[in-house]
C-alpha cells in the first residue's frame, strides 16, 4: 500500500513537470506566431547592444570636429559621412542612440515607480483618489509636448531635467492603468480574506493588490518608453532637449534642419534611427499586450487611446 | 456544560451610505456564542446574515461610508470600539472568517503555500522555514493530500473543494478562538459538502472552537449546529435551540422555511411549500412587523407594531419575534391532534 501511494506520487510530478515543459512549448510558439513582436523584440534589443557596446566599436570622437572635412557624404572613412561643424555622423548617432534610449528607459521606469505609487494608493483611498486623480486630469489635459517645453522652460536645459520632464509628463498614464486595474482588485474577495486575516493596509496595497497590476503595468511602459523616445527627439529638435553639443537623435535632425538640400544623410539617418526605435519598441508593446491579454484576439486589436503627441 | 460566553453582540446596527442616505443593513441583532459551540445563521439571501459577520470582523473599515451602533463583545473587549491596528491583531489571530466563493477568495498570483504562510507569519513569530512546515501540517489536517507537493501550486491548479480546503487551513492558520463561516459549502457539490462539514465538526471538537455558521442550507445547520438563529431582513425572528427550531419552530418565518424543504417520507403528488413574496428592498421597510406582508397570520397588530425579541416561555434558551407565536403554535397542535 505504502510502496503504491509513493509510486503514484512520483508518476504525479512527473506527469507535472511535462505538463510544465509543454506550457513552455505552448508560450514560445504563441510567441514566435507573433511574427511582428518578435521582429520588434530583436531591432530594440540590437539598438539597445548598439548604446551600450556601440561606443566602444567607433574610431571617431562624436565631439571632434574637422572643419576642413564638412558636409562630406558617406564614404568608407565616414560611414554615414559628417555634420556641419566636420563631426563624424555615425559616432554621434551611437553616442546619441546612449542619450535617447536612455531618456527613454529612465523616463519608462521613474514613470512606472511614481504613476504604480500613486494609483495604488488613489485606488485604496477614495478621498486620496479624487485629489490624484483631479491633478492627473489636469496634467493629461495639457499636450504632452506642450507641457514638457513648457517645464524645460522653467528647469533649464540639460538631460536630467528632461528626464524629470517626460516623468512628470507620463506618469499620469501610468497612473490611470494602475488606477484601474487595482479598484476591480481591490473589490476581489481575496483582497477582503486578506483584510479577515488581519493583514494591514500597507500589506495588502503592496503584496496583494500590486502584483495583480504588473503585467498591464509593463505593457504600458513600453509604450511609455517609445512614446519618451520620440518627445525627446522633439524637444531636442525644438532645442529645449539635450543640449548641444551632446549628440541625441533629435538634436542632430535639428541641426541637419539647416543643410537638408545639400546633405541628405544628416537628417536621413537619425531619423531611420528614431523610426527604428519606436516602431520595434511599439511592435513589441502590441505584441506584449495581446500575449498577456487573451481578449484582444491578433487581428481584431482594439486600439488604446493614444495621447496627444 | 459550563461553557464561557465568547462572543457576545448586542443590538447591532450596521448602516451603510447610499446615495439616497443611510440604509440599515442589519437591525438591531443580538446573540452570542459560548466556546465550542456551533451557532447556525440561516435565513434568505439579503437578510444581513453576511453584513453582521462582516461587521463583527469590521471589514467594512476601509470604506468610510459604513456606521456601527450597538456592541460586540469579544472575551470582555467591544470590538466596536477597538484602534485599528488591535483590530487587525484580533483578525485572523482570535477571530477568523471563511468566505463564500473559494474560486475567489485566494490570490491567483501566490502560490498556496505562500498565502498559509503569509497568515502565518501575521501573527506568530515563527521563522519562515517552521511556517512552511506549519502549512504543510494545516493542509494535511484539512485533508488534502500529499500536501508537500500541493504547497507550491497556484490556485487555478486546484478544484474548488480543494480552494476552500484551503481556506479553512488559512482560517484555522493561527488557531483561532472563533471561526465565522460564510456559506462556506454553498459553491460545493454534495460529496465535497459533506467533507467539509465533517473538517469543521471535527476541528470544532478538537480545537475547541466556536463557529458561526452562516448558511441558507437548513439541512446543513440540522447535521452540525447547537443553535440557530434564523434571520429576517436585518433582524433575529427567532433563535433557538438547533432540535428545538426543527421540532417546533415559532415563528411563521421559520415555519415557512422548514416546509418548503422537500421530506423524504412526504407526499410526492403535493406541491412543496413555498413562503409567498420576496424579501422587501432595505430603503422601503414596512413600518410594524417586517414579515407581516407575506405572513399568513398577520393581523392589524403585526402591520402596526413590530414585535419584541422576546424569550419563549414554553422551550428554555428559545426566543422568538411575533406577537401570536402562542396561538399559532396551539393552532398547529390542534390540527395536528385532528389529522391524526
Amino acid at each position: 500500500m505504502q510502496t503504491l501511494k509513493t509510486d503514484t506520487n512520483v508518476d504525479l510530478s512527473e506527469i507535472k513537470s511535462t505538463l510544465k515543459s509543454e506550457q513552455r512549448k505552448i508560450l514560445t510558439k504563441k510567441i514566435m506566431k507573433n511574427k511582428l513582436m518578435v521582429a520588434g523584440g530583436i531591432i530594440f534589443i540590437l539598438l539597445c547592444l548598439l548604446a551600450l557596446f556601440g561606443p566602444m566599436l567607433v574610431k571617431y570622437d562624436p565631439h571632434e570636429m574637422t572643419v576642413s572635412d564638412r558636409l562630406t557624404a558617406p564614404s568608407g572613412d565616414h560611414l554615414l559621412g559628417t555634420d556641419n561643424f566636420g563631426r563624424d555622423l555615425l559616432s554621434r548617432i551611437v553616442y546619441g542612440s546612449r542619450a535617447t534610449l536612455g531618456v527613454g528607459f529612465s523616463v519608462a521606469i521613474l514613470s512606472s515607480l511614481f504613476g504604480l505609487i500613486i494609483g495604488l494608493y488613489s485606488s485604496y483611498y477614495k478621498t486620496l483618489d479624487h485629489i490624484l486623480m483631479r491633478i492627473s486630469d489636469g496634467l493629461m489635459a495639457i499636450p504632452g509636448v506642450l507641457l514638457a517645453i513648457a517645464l524645460m522652460a522653467a528647469l533649464g536645459p540639460s538631460t536630467r531635467n528632461v528626464i524629470i520632464a517626460l516623468s512628470i509628463v507620463f506618469t499620469p498614464y501610468i497612473a490611470r492603468v494602475v488606477r484601474s486595474v487595482a479598484l476591480s482588485v481591490r473589490e476581489q474577495t481575496y483582497i477582503e480574506a486578506m483584510r479577515a486575516q488581519g493583514a494591514s493596509s500597507f500589506r495588502i496595497i503592496w503584496l496583494h493588490i500590486m502584483p495583480n497590476t504588473i503585467s498591464p503595468l509593463i505593457v504600458q511602459a513600453t509604450f511609455i518608453f517609445s512614446d519618451a523616445m520620440i518627445t525627446e527627439a522633439a524637444l531636442s529638435f525644438l532645442g529645449v532637449g539635450v543640449p548641444a553639443p551632446d549628440p541625441s537623435w533629435g538634436n542632430i535632425l535639428y541641426d541637419g534642419k539647416l543643410v537638408i538640400f545639400n546633405a541628405w544623410w544628416m537628417t536621413v539617418f537619425p531619423g531611420i534611427m528614431i523610426i527604428l526605435a519606436v516602431m520595434s519598441l511599439n511592435l513589441f508593446g502590441d505584441g506584449l499586450r495581446d500575449l498577456i491579454d487573451p481578449r484582444v484576439k491578433s487581428g481584431k486589436k482594439i486600439k488604446g487611446d493614444k495621447h496627444a503627441k | 456544560m459550563q461553557n464561557e460566553t465568547l462572543l457576545e453582540v448586542s443590538n447591532l446596527k450596521t448602516h451603510f451610505g447610499s446615495d439616497t442616505g443611510f440604509v440599515t443593513a442589519v437591525d438591531g441583532i443580538s446573540f452570542h456564542v459560548e466556546e465550542g459551540e456551533i451557532l447556525g445563521v440561516v435565513g434568505e439571501s439579503g437578510c444581513g446574515k453576511s453584513v453582521t459577520a462582516e461587521s463583527i470582523l469590521r471589514l467594512h473599515d476601509e470604506k468610510f461610508n459604513t456606521m456601527y451602533e450597538g456592541e460586540i463583545k469579544y472575551k470582555g473587549e467591544n470590538l466596536l470600539k477597538l484602534p485599528l491596528s488591535k483590530m487587525e491583531n484580533i483578525r485572523g489571530n482570535e477571530i477568523s472568517m471563511i468566505f463564500q466563493d473559494p474560486m475567489s477568495s485566494l490570490n491567483p498570483v501566490y502560490t498556496i503555500g505562500n498565502q498559509i504562510t503569509e497568515a502565518l507569519l501575521l501573527h506568530q513569530d515563527i521563522s519562515k522555514k517552521e511556517a512552511h512546515n506549519k502549512a504543510i501540517e494545516l493542509l494535511e489536517l484539512v485533508g488534502i493530500p500529499s500536501p508537500e507537493k500541493r504547497i507550491t501550486e497556484y490556485p487555478h491548479e486546484l478544484s474548488g473543494g480543494m480552494q476552500q480546503r484551503v481556506m479553512i487551513a488559512i482560517g484555522l492558520a493561527c488557531q483561532p478562538s472563533l471561526l465565522i463561516a460564510d456559506e462556506p459549502t454553498t459553491a460545493l457539490d454534495v460529496t465535497i459538502q459533506a467533507q467539509i462539514l465533517d473538517i469543521m465538526l471535527r476541528l470544532n471538537k478538537e480545537l475547541k472552537m466556536g463557529v458561526i455558521f452562516i448558511t441558507h442550507d437548513l439541512g446543513v445547520v440540522a447535521e452540525i449546529c447547537d443553535r440557530v438563529a434564523v434571520m429576517y431582513l436585518g433582524q433575529i425572528v427567532e433563535e433557538a435551540r438547533t432540535i428545538d427550531l426543527f421540532e417546533q419552530p415559532l415563528h411563521p418565518y421559520t415555519s415557512g422555511l422548514l416546509e418548503s424543504i422537500p421530506k423524504m417520507d412526504g407526499d410526492r403528488s403535493k406541491k412543496l411549500n413555498v413562503v409567498k413574496g420576496s424579501v422587501p428592498s432595505l430603503d422601503s421597510i414596512p413600518q410594524g412587523c417586517r414579515f407581516a406582508s407575506r405572513c399568513p397570520f398577520a393581523d392589524e397588530l403585526c402591520l402596526k407594531e413590530m414585535p419584541e425579541l422576546r424569550p419563549f416561555k414554553d422551550e428554555e434558551g428559545s426566543k422568538v419575534r411575533c406577537w401570536h407565536a402562542e396561538k399559532i403554535l396551539n393552532e398547529r397542535k390542534k390540527e395536528h391532534v385532528s389529522t391524526d
